[in-house]
């Protein structure tokens, strides 16, 4: 009864889900409006074709809400951004020229720019070339958005890469290793040294790293400043220390996470089991405890890793990095309203995204959560 | 005393005095300035330029949003950006601030200073292999002058009615007479590009020092040597690389372990610790920059001299000075001008902080009640830290003043020019005409203080078209005194550019004109090996 629990059971597949779980399907229908009976068409199941997708093919349909849902609030987000940048004081045009701005020329920009319009007429005209992948150009510099946004999104990733291939397997592993040797002298030092690398702010922990590596032994390179004509081999070394950054301060929530959701499937009846039938300590969490752990620890990883693209500004600013943060930043300084928009769907697509991959995994890897009650 | 000249004498050997500073305190210590011009000759002749290397430098004040067009140039990084690849038709004079040639080989003005003849220099090719052409810079000219190309010369530009060839020279009809036209031409914006940069604005060919060879905005600027440069006496280096750093840390951090030659906007809390790095050098220029704390004279209660006479003499200007520019920087009198202006008014007595006399005008104005100042980081490095040590030394004289912190965002366009009494600074002018104009002419756009005198505009509109020095000297000597003693303006501090650079960079020019060797720091210096 224990080892085999449902927790750790086969994964059903989607097909014989809703066969042999008719009062599920039952469940998943509760909101839905129309009355499925009411349609002749499908005597069985009944409901529209929206419906019965969903009974046969839950995890697909949940992944397709998910998506519609997301677009929606895409379509939100760049409402907000649109109604913070109005409502902050001063347009592109005052903000532009600053202390230099003479009435003559803000009215010159104003009319050039069409600020002069509606906000409502100048978001839809803005939303009709978004929705076309036409970002426009920057009212600063004159230059695609888009152009320039690839080349500072290309930045941003590849930082974020590299953060992510050397943290989770680290923090997953070092979790794992504490759970090992829990209350023991290892797991007290990877709480400690961990703890005390998020408690420092990520600009402290930059400028430490600056300050030992670039300034006193002079090994590292600095400033982390990326270009066209860079090899690949000098843009890993240039970005050292800001992944060295990243990765102290993201380390510690994911590596603890990890622990606790380990220890807590470990405290349960099965790998009691486990261990009374003999199991090795390392087999029992690697194959019985992590997979049940997982959900938490993805969510984690996800937020961190969507905090790698999207919130860096602050290491970018430290090592003269040109990824997405300043590029924005820069942008909202002057109310380039294009460039932020522009950024902002990215971020919060790139959090979307990553949080409903977060999600879909966890259903994956939990059948329990395909069927919401 | 010797003691003393062989310091000063040590300095400035060391390249760490430049003249100005030398003669000031050498003067303070009665030393003869003859001294001073055989030191500086051995000092000079001593330093033969090298050619060749590479030039790093990093630079405050990027951003994602710089327009190459150099009508649009803003930002201090594009300002150095703008003089390695291109050339004005005057550049001033490094120390003492008087027009020099450039690509006008030579000028001549008419009787009343309002028709100016200028001969064009021959034989000087643009980057891109074409001869430069009188047609050129009368495009180029009318480019700036033109309302739509959003220039930030269009102010300087404006009193320039015609732009006309004559033969092979150039004219220029002003709508009155103007004796400083050819500094007005050495703003940074008025680069002569080919066909006026019409098609092209951001072309960035020109027939500057450098050629430019990437650029990414708000990243990164590459420059190597023009080899068909027209002039010998710069550009001594074969490449320059320009990275855009705007974190100080960031910069101090670059500078001292040798990733770039030489920083800009060094923070004054911080100076003294970089001091101590034995490979930085300190570079601070005196400058025409000032901070300034504003109050309009045609609003209440500002409206009354004796309420502004109070607040000039609360102002602890030494200590302002020590505090906020951490010493590097000069007191200031009231009055937008110090000696780095040409004909400045000598012998102008210094305001000093002055608690009896404050108590006096400020009874005499019969006001009571706190007087509200609105301020904001953004008005000037340390302005919240100023507005509180101005408020503790006002209190001294019984004058409550509230501070009230702004959001820096929206701060020039809410509150400096709109708000009664706030913070804020000015950047230098070439001339004092040019600063006077801009801010204390009645119908300026940027009166921030509302100082509204007809008589002061007469004397203003008079001085431009003077030719005679010593007539115009005595006409700013007045107006200096108009705008001291019965302005809005309290000026406490003129701050220094404090630059630094590795001791690799040779022949930095401290130049009065502005920050950063006025833009021409990467041609100017040279590295030793």
């Amino acid at each position: 009864m224990m080892e085999s629990g449902p927790l750790t059971g086969p994964v059903p597949t989607d097909g014989t889900a809703g066969a042999t779980h008719p009062r599920s399907a039952e469940l998943s229908g509760v909101p839905a409006k129309p009355n499925p009976a009411a349609n002749p068409s499908n005597g069985e199941i009944g409901g529209t074709f929206w419906r019965r997708f969903t009974f046969r093919r839950p995890l697909a349909a949940l992944i397709l809400q998910r998506l519609g849902l997301s677009v929606g609030l895409l379509f939100a987000v760049s409402l907000m951004i649109f109604g913070g940048i109005e409502a902050l004081p001063g347009d592109f045009a005052t903000t532009y020229l600053g202390q230099s701005a003479t009435p003559q020329a803000v009215e010159n920009i104003r009319k050039d720019l069409g600020l002069d319009r509606p906000w409502t007429e100048r978001y839809v005209s803005w939303l009709g070339g978004a929705v076309q992948g036409d970002f426009g150009t920057s009212w600063a510099s004159k230059n695609s958005v888009g152009e320039q946004i690839s080349k500072r999104l290309g930045n941003s990733l590849f930082l974020a890469f590299f953060a992510a291939l050397v943290s989770v397997p680290l923090a997953v592993g070092l979790g794992m290793l504490a759970v090992q040797f829990r209350n023991r002298l290892p797991d007290k030092i990877i709480n400690v040294v961990s703890l005390a690398a998020i408690s420092l702010p990520e600009f402290f922990v930059g400028y430490l790293l600056i300050m030992f590596f670039a300034v006193k032994y002079g090994v590292a390179t600095f400033p982390a400043t990326v270009y066209d004509s860079m090899s690949f081999t000098e843009r890993l070394s240039a970005i050292a220390l800001p992944v060295a950054t990243l990765v102290l301060v993201v380390l510690a929530h994911m590596m603890r996470m990890t622990r606790a959701a380990i220890l807590n499937v470990m405290s349960s009846a099965y790998v009691e089991t486990a261990e009374l039938k003999g199991l090795g300590m390392f087999r029992i969490i690697a194959r019985h405890a992590a997979p049940n752990a997982v959900a938490p620890v993805i969510n984690v990883i996800a937020l961190n890793l969507a905090y790698l693209v999207v919130g860096v500004v602050v290491v970018e600013v430290v090592f003269v990095y040109p990824g997405m943060g300043q590029y924005m930043v820069d942008a909202v300084t002057v109310r380039d309203m294009p460039v932020v928009q522009a950024c902002g769907l990215i971020f919060a697509a790139f959090y979307i995204f990553l949080n409903m991959a977060a999600d879909i995994l966890a259903i994956i890897a939990n059948p329990r959560l395909r069927h919401p009650r | 005393m010797s003691d003393y000249k062989d310091y000063l004498t040590r300095q400035v050997m060391l390249g760490k005095m430049n003249r100005r500073e030398f003669l000031g305190r050498a003067a303070a210590a009665g030393i003869l300035a003859s001294t001073a011009g055989t030191l500086f000759a051995t000092s000079a002749a001593a330093q033969e330029p090298k050619r060749g290397g590479h030039l790093k430098l990093g630079l405050e004040g990027a951003a994602a949003t710089d327009s190459k067009d150099p009508a649009k140039a803003l930002s201090q990084f594009m300002f150095v950006v703008g003089r390695n690849w291109g050339d004005m038709l005057v550049e001033s004079h490094p120390t003492t601030g008087a027009p020099v040639p450039a690509l006008a080989e030579s000028w001549e003005p008419s009787t009343d200073a309002s028709t100016w003849t200028f001969t064009i220099r021959k034989g000087v090719k643009f980057h891109d292999g074409k001869e430069l052409t009188l047609d050129d810079v009368i495009k180029t000219l009318q480019r700036h002058t033109d309302e739509k190309s959003e220039s930030g010369a269009l102010g300087v530009m404006k009193s320039i009615k015609e732009i006309k060839a004559d033969g092979d020279k150039l004219v220029l009809v002003l709508t009155e007479g103007n004796a400083d036209l050819p500094l007005l031409l050495t703003d940074y914006h008025l680069i002569i590009q080919p066909g006026g940069g019409i098609d092209k604005p951001d072309a960035m060919i020109g027939t500057g020092p450098f050629k430019v060879t990437s650029f990414e905005a708000g990243v990164r600027a590459t420059f190597e040597k023009n080899a068909d440069d027209w002039r010998t006496d710069r550009g001594y280096v074969d490449s320059v690389e320009l990275i855009a750093m705007n974190d100080a840390t960031a910069r101090i951090a670059a500078l001292s372990s040798g990733q770039v030659h030489y920083i800009n906007r060094v923070d004054p809390k911080t100076v003294n610790l970089l001091k101590k790095a034995p490979t930085v050098e300190i570079l601070n220029t005196s400058g025409r920059g000032h901070y300034v704390f504003i109050m309009h004279c045609n609003t209440a209660p500002f409206d009354n001299n004796d309420l502004r006479m109070a607040l000039k003499y609360s102002m602890d200007r030494e200590t302002m000075v020590q505090r906020i520019l951490g010493g590097y920087g000069k007191v200031g009198n009231d009055f937008p001008i110090n000696d780095t202006y040409a004909l400045f008014p000598e012998g102008i007595e210094q305001r000093a902080y002055d608690p009896d006399k404050a108590a006096f005008h400020y009874k005499k104005s019969g006001h009571s009640g706190p007087v509200l100042l609105r301020t904001s980081d953004v008005a000037f490095p340390g302005a919240v830290d100023a507005a509180v040590l101005y408020q503790e030394s006002a209190k001294k004289a019984g004058i409550e003043i509230e501070v009230k912190r702004e959001p820096g965002d929206g701060y020039w366009t809410n509150v400096w020019n709109v708000q009664p009494f706030s913070t804020s600074y000015w950047g230098g002018r070439p001339t004092q005409d040019q600063m006077y104009s801009t801010a204390y002419l009645s119908t300026a756009d940027w009166n921030d203080t509302r100082f509204k005198r007809p008589d002061f505009d007469k004397i203003l509109l008079e001085a431009r078209s003077e030719l005679d020095e010593s007539k115009r000297k005595d006409m700013y000597r007045t107006m200096a005194m108009m705008v001291r003693d019965e302005g809005g303006l309290i000026l406490p501090m003129f701050n220094d550019f404090v630059n630094a650079s590795t001791k690799q960079v040779k022949g930095y020019v401290h130049d009065i004109g502005n920050d950063m060797s006025n833009g021409y720091v990467a041609t100017r210096v040279w590295l030793d090996a």
